[in-house]
């Protein structure tokens, strides 16, 4: 029986085949290997930040920092990693390191992650705008063939967001790891009632946000070929609209891994669609905010009447 | 408890003495007088937004404005247009200017309350709206303010601004507000617990739509301000006040979980923020070094004051 919570959680995809169906009327073109291709490729980085970010957002906290430290990764990417691989990879492992950290740290001290991780967001630019003063650097040749390999018949991107969305579903929502670290967001006294350690817990999903920053910093340089320490600045934003848009929740480690995907994809694909419409510049940025407002309206009403069954 | 409320702004201001004292020291007690009137100037923008922010984040856990840098953008492109350059019209270009701040305070609120999204969302989105009229209403054109504005928001008393003055006084106003009326008290109960400030028959929706609107209208304020302090309205001026508005209000002690305001903890925070800065400068630190410490200046403070149990 469809009932509305059914559409609820299907409320995402309906989003996205809107906005591609829209697109392509208004871009009949679009509707090819190669524009798809064109219009999803930097989905993939704006996907894999969003799910870092559902990470965090799982264990009741914010990340604002992931735009910054994605920044940084591609530096260190484009000068480190390609210039003496293993110190490049000494270093993001260091970077990973201070996830966990900083997990321990805003768990045993119960500090308001908004604050840590604006701190943080100054220090992951600064180390990035001492490491590329100016935007340069060189990515690593077989990050960007793997970012430009062509897949016969379905894009890469396609293809890559349906492993990233399936693989983190798959082991956030049926996994034993998975139950106790959205648990750590439901309710962490009966967590740790039932024998769990909350700090571990958290270690863990900081440092796998940090994970997933890392392979977001990773594609989008193999996208750009060169580092620059502000070329994410936006994605702060856009992973915490991705997480809510594709069905998550601020609090009660309510999130979606293929919904957040979808919500990354959707917020991309909108960018190309105010493009392809031709909207005045101005109001491009204003029009992204209105797809947002309309989107997250729809499932308000869903949900109301959800509510009221 | 008043020993309580008092540990956490503390903290901030002797942060700022230390930072300035350090300075004063290296620069052999040179300049120590202007540096204090710079920070009071610049750090004045800051604590405008820095009471609006604090507003809206006390009125409860997940609440905060993001819509103030393309608010206070708005006011200034309003204010600066409408104006044009012409002395008359001033009145006229201010109250335009609250008047669209305004709008953009009930539309937030209308999103949060009408349509159920969440505040951050729904700030953020919107201000990518009120961003996109900003720029299709100003196209671009620098107008400088009329004369007075300008020498108001420049203006120097004893070597103290006078816009410094009167957001002092404001300060004092919103700090007697939360103690002492029906909205200020009703503002804390709702940041506690909203459920239970509904069941003790407060007016909750009033309350929230009040603070909304408060914080627009002083992003407004500190828009007209700074287009005349800063010789015209820019489409990029409201930028590092995002951050900046959340930080002086965390640093200052106000409660992220909500129910606890701040009102001095906003200076000393927005006071050391600004003349940290400048040691740095002092120092020579290049721009990477000075966002890395300013940085771990904000954990470390967070950390040393303690984060805060959470309310149920």
């Amino acid at each position: 029986m469809l009932t509305r919570r059914h559409v609820r959680q299907a409320l995402p995809f309906i989003s996205l085949a809107v906005v591609l169906l829209a697109t392509f009327y208004v871009q009949p073109r679009a509707m090819s290997y190669f524009g798809l291709n064109l219009m999803l490729q930097y989905a993939v980085p704006i996907a894999l930040a969003t799910i870092a970010q559902m990470f965090i957002i799982t264990a009741n906290d914010l990340d604002l920092s992931i735009g910054p430290f994605v920044g940084l990764v591609s530096c260190i990417g484009a000068t480190f990693l390609t210039q003496s691989p293993l110190l490049g990879v000494f270093l993001l492992a260091l970077l990973l390191v201070a996830y966990g950290l900083i997990g321990a740290l805003v768990h045993l001290r119960s500090l308001p992650s908004i604050v840590v991780t604006l701190g943080l967001s100054f220090v992951w630019l600064g180390i990035a705008v001492l490491i590329l003063p100016s935007p340069g650097g060189k990515a690593p040749v077989w990050l960007k063939a793997l970012m430009g390999f062509s897949m016969p018949v379905v894009p890469l991107p396609i293809i890559a967001a349906l492993v990233i969305g399936v693989v983190v579903h798959v082991t956030l929502m049926t996994s034993s790891y998975g139950v106790i670290a959205r648990g750590a967001g439901g309710n962490d006294k009966a967590l740790v009632r039932a024998g769990w350690s909350m700090l571990r817990t958290k270690v863990m999903l900081y440092m796998t946000a940090g994970f997933f920053g890392i392979l977001s910093g990773l594609a989008l340089l193999g996208l750009t070929t060169s580092g620059d320490a502000h070329v994410a600045d936006r994605y702060t934003l856009y992973s915490i609209a991705g997480v809510i848009l594709g069905g998550g929740e601020f609090i009660g480690g309510r999130v979606s891994p293929l919904g957040a995907v979808v919500g990354a994809i959707t917020l991309a694909l909108a960018g190309s669609f105010l493009i392809f419409l031709r909207i005045s510049p101005d109001w491009q940025i204003g029009a992204q905010g209105a797809i947002l407002i309309i989107v997250l309206a729809l499932r308000a009403l869903v949900s109301y009447g959800e509510a009221r069954q | 408890m008043k020993a309580l409320l008092d540990k956490s702004w503390t903290w901030s201001f002797a942060a700022a003495l230390l930072v300035w004292l350090i300075t004063i020291t290296y620069t052999g007690g040179q300049g120590a007088g202007e540096i204090l009137t710079a920070a009071l100037s610049f750090a004045t923008f800051t604590i405008i937004v820095g009471l609006g922010q604090m507003l809206v984040i006390t009125s409860g856990p997940g609440n905060v404005d993001l819509s103030i840098p393309a608010t206070m953008t708005l006011a200034g492109v309003v204010a600066m247009k409408v104006m044009d350059t012409d002395t008359s019209r001033m009145v006229v270009g201010i109250a335009a200017a609250l008047g669209a701040a305004f709008i953009v305070g009930m539309f937030n609120y209308a999103l949060i309350r009408i349509l159920r999204i969440p505040p951050i969302i729904a700030t953020l989105s919107s201000s990518f709206l009120v961003l996109s009229c900003a720029i299709s209403y100003g196209r671009g054109i620098r107008i400088k303010p009329p004369p007075p504005l300008a020498d108001f928001a420049t203006a120097r008393l004893w070597g103290i601004p006078i816009s410094a003055v009167l957001v002092l006084a404001l300060s004092i106003a919103i700090f007697f507000i939360l103690r002492r009326t029906l909205y200020g008290r009703s503002l804390l109960a709702v940041g506690q617990n909203m459920r239970a400030a509904w069941l003790a028959g407060i007016r909750v929706d009033q309350t929230r739509f009040t603070t909304y609107v408060f914080s627009a209208l002083l992003s407004g304020v500190c828009g007209i301000l700074l287009s005349g302090f800063s010789g015209g309205a820019a489409l990029n001026m409201g930028e590092e006040f995002l951050l900046a508005s959340i930080t002086v209000v965390v640093i200052g002690g106000t409660s992220v979980a909500g129910g606890r305001a701040n009102v001095p903890g906003i200076w000393g925070a927005a006071l050391f923020m600004y003349l940290l800065v400048t040691m740095l400068n002092t120092f020579g630190a290049s721009a990477g070094l000075r966002l890395i410490l300013t940085g771990l200046m904000i954990i470390t403070v967070i950390t040393l004051a303690g984060g805060e149990k959470q309310q149920r």
